[in-house]
């Protein structure tokens, strides 16, 4: 955990330092405006000396434009528990969420279930709403009138440090 | 072709409760309130809460026992997540609309020519659905001619049921049949005292006033009195103050968490609040000619001794740099400060703000440039990394002052420890599903 949390935050670090209760305040998860910027280059990785492309940048890529479609409608969550394993969740992932989506049968889904938030595969089919996990353990789970269900967001991607 | 131009007054409904509620849905439908900085008294109410009768700014002591009798859940003021869920709110409504006018963290007017429009109201419904769904917050719009009048039809809008969270007035009739259901003090724009005016002259309802002689209200509520009783005629008069962003006094003060007695931890917090409204101050671009600071005790504890004090200083030149104010802030506390005292809030303000391109220099001016400068890095790292990153020393650690923040929710948005967590196996993981919350008296 401890590992992980030091490569997101990378230079925060040095800041944490500063703040003597370790928290950070007014760090955001993501700003359109204050890009980060890593260099792609032309040239294909040589390991061992200097390439003669360095001085060819193209551009520069912004993982924010790749992971974010809709800035005002997307959110991070962080995962609790496995049973999505098998669509590659894992227990601690962070998960991009988009708002703005409509949830299309087969898309993995936030949902509000019985007044908590989960994730789950969602797949309708022959007029009836189901929620799929993805581990043998689990069972899906059908969508009857009784129960007290709401899309919150389409997953769209999934962050898993290694 | 309607050729005439509408307004729509754009308001989250009860929005700090909303925002409590997005990463916690088991409260939905169940009475929650927010409190103020420092937990002082209700700011927030879910219409359960207010179904209780629990009234705005109501000190949070009194409602104590009412809300651990009613499981009511309270919050303190989380003002990170408040933030960001408002710029997302405001960023929904610029993606559709071209023209839109923040007025404050939870309303937002926007302009709607007519001639738009087949269905202005079905326009509408599908403004309040696509911010629900993009940012999860509930809005209500109130679309009329004029900024007072939507101001009223989003009164309905939020009261009527009938309306599900749109009420249009496109008709003379239909304003005046709001109007007439309107008090007074419900308009925009009149205050305590003109309502009680109003009502010595028989004028209780919004039709009435709209109906009232022009001499007799310019004469006893000023021409703003008028410009608001000329907007509910349907003349639109009043604009947006676009001053409000750059205002012509700032002030900075909180109430303390616990009393404070001693010159050092008063200097601490005063020190702090300096830093914070001179960055406020740079960051309008202005710079202060006075400077105001105060000291009072806690004016409810009528058993103690009281004391309330200010002290205005002129400085020697118009600035903005933090040393340049904290040093005259800190030699007026010395002067204000009287020991045997128990203090609840020190505070400071600056008066004569001027553009900061606009400086007389004094004959006798140093170089300021250097101390622009340090202010210039200060502000950009700790916008980058957070505020306080950098501070100066005199504002203090520890800040065993500071306010309480005795039930505040995660930053759910802005922080990366604080993101909101989603079960992946429901029957496993039930205890670590939700962020853990506070019920006081559980």
């Amino acid at each position: 955990m401890a590992d992980r949390q030091e490569k997101i935050e990378g230079m925060l670090d040095m800041v944490q330092a500063w703040k003597s209760d370790g928290s950070i305040e007014g760090v955001y998860c993501f700003n359109p405006g204050e890009k980060v910027l890593r260099p792609l280059f032309a040239c294909g990785v040589s390991a061992g000396f200097p390439s003669p492309a360095d001085d060819y940048i193209e551009r520069q890529l912004d993982l924010n434009e790749l992971l974010i479609r809709n800035p005002p409608a997307t959110f991070f969550v962080r995962v609790t528990g496995d049973s999505m394993t098998g669509a590659g969740i894992n227990h601690d992932d962070l998960l991009v969420v988009d708002r703005s989506l409509e949830p299309a049968s087969g898309r993995i889904i936030i949902a509000v279930l019985n007044g908590e938030l989960t994730v789950k595969r969602f797949v309708l089919g022959d007029g009836i709403c189901r929620l799929l996990a993805e581990n043998p353990d689990y069972p899906p789970q059908e969508i009857t009138a009784d129960t007290t269900f709401e899309v919150w967001g389409v997953v769209t991607s999934v962050i898993h440090s290694l | 072709m309607n050729t005439q131009k509408f307004f729509a007054l754009v308001d989250c409904n009860n929005f700090y409760v909303s925002c409590e509620r997005l990463f916690r849905p088991e409260l939905n439908n169940r009475p929650v309130l927010v409190l103020s900085n420092n937990d002082g008294c209700v700011i927030a109410r879910s219409n359960e809460v207010k179904a209780l009768g629990v009234k705005m700014g109501t000190p949070y002591f009194k409602v104590r026992g009412l809300a651990q009798r009613h499981g009511v859940k309270v919050f303190s003021s989380n003002y990170s997540l408040y933030g960001d869920l408002s710029h997302r709110v405001m960023d929904v409504l610029q993606q559709l609309e071209p023209e839109v006018e923040i007025y404050s963290i939870d309303e937002a007017f926007l302009m709607l020519p007519g001639s738009r429009f087949v269905d202005l109201a079905s326009h509408c419904h599908t403004i309040r659905e696509r911010v629900r769904q993009c940012v999860g917050i509930p809005v209500s719009l109130g679309v009329a001619p004029t900024r007072t009048l939507a101001k009223v039809a989003n009164q309905f809008a939020k009261k009527d049921p009938a309306c599900a969270g749109v009420c249009c007035l496109e008709t003379p009739d239909a304003i005046d049949h709001l109007l007439v259901q309107t008090g007074v003090g419900d308009v925009w724009g009149i205050g305590n005292r003109s309502v009680e005016k109003l009502r010595r002259r028989g004028i209780v309802n919004g039709l009435q006033l709209k109906q009232a002689d022009d001499d007799w209200i310019r004469r006893q509520l000023t021409v703003s009195g008028l410009r608001t009783v000329m907007e509910l005629r349907g003349v639109s008069c009043i604009e947006i103050d676009d001053s409000r962003a750059q205002k012509r006094t700032l002030v900075c003060s909180r109430s303390f968490g616990r009393p404070v007695k001693d010159l050092p931890d008063l200097r601490e917090a005063l020190s702090s609040y300096v830093s914070r409204v001179a960055e406020k101050l740079r960051a309008q671009r202005s710079l202060a000619s006075s400077l105001h600071v105060f000291l009072l005790t806690n004016r409810f504890r009528t058993d103690l001794p009281q004391y309330s004090r200010t002290l205005t200083l002129h400085l020697p030149e118009p600035g903005s740099s933090t040393p340049h104010l904290l040093r005259p802030a800190l030699k007026g506390l010395e002067q204000l400060f009287k020991t045997g005292y128990l203090y609840q809030k020190v505070g400071v303000m600056l008066t004569g703000l001027v553009p900061a391109g606009q400086r007389q220099l004094s004959l006798f001016t140093a170089n300021a440039s250097s101390d622009t400068e340090l202010m210039t890095a200060m502000d950009q790292i700790n916008r980058r990394w957070g505020r306080d990153t950098l501070c100066y020393g005199g504002t203090g650690r520890a800040k065993t002052w500071a306010g309480r923040q005795s039930f505040c929710s995660p930053a759910y948005t802005t922080r990366w420890e604080d993101l909101p967590q989603v079960g992946a196996g429901s029957e496993k993981c039930q205890e670590n599903v939700l962020p853990d919350g506070i019920i006081e008296g559980s």
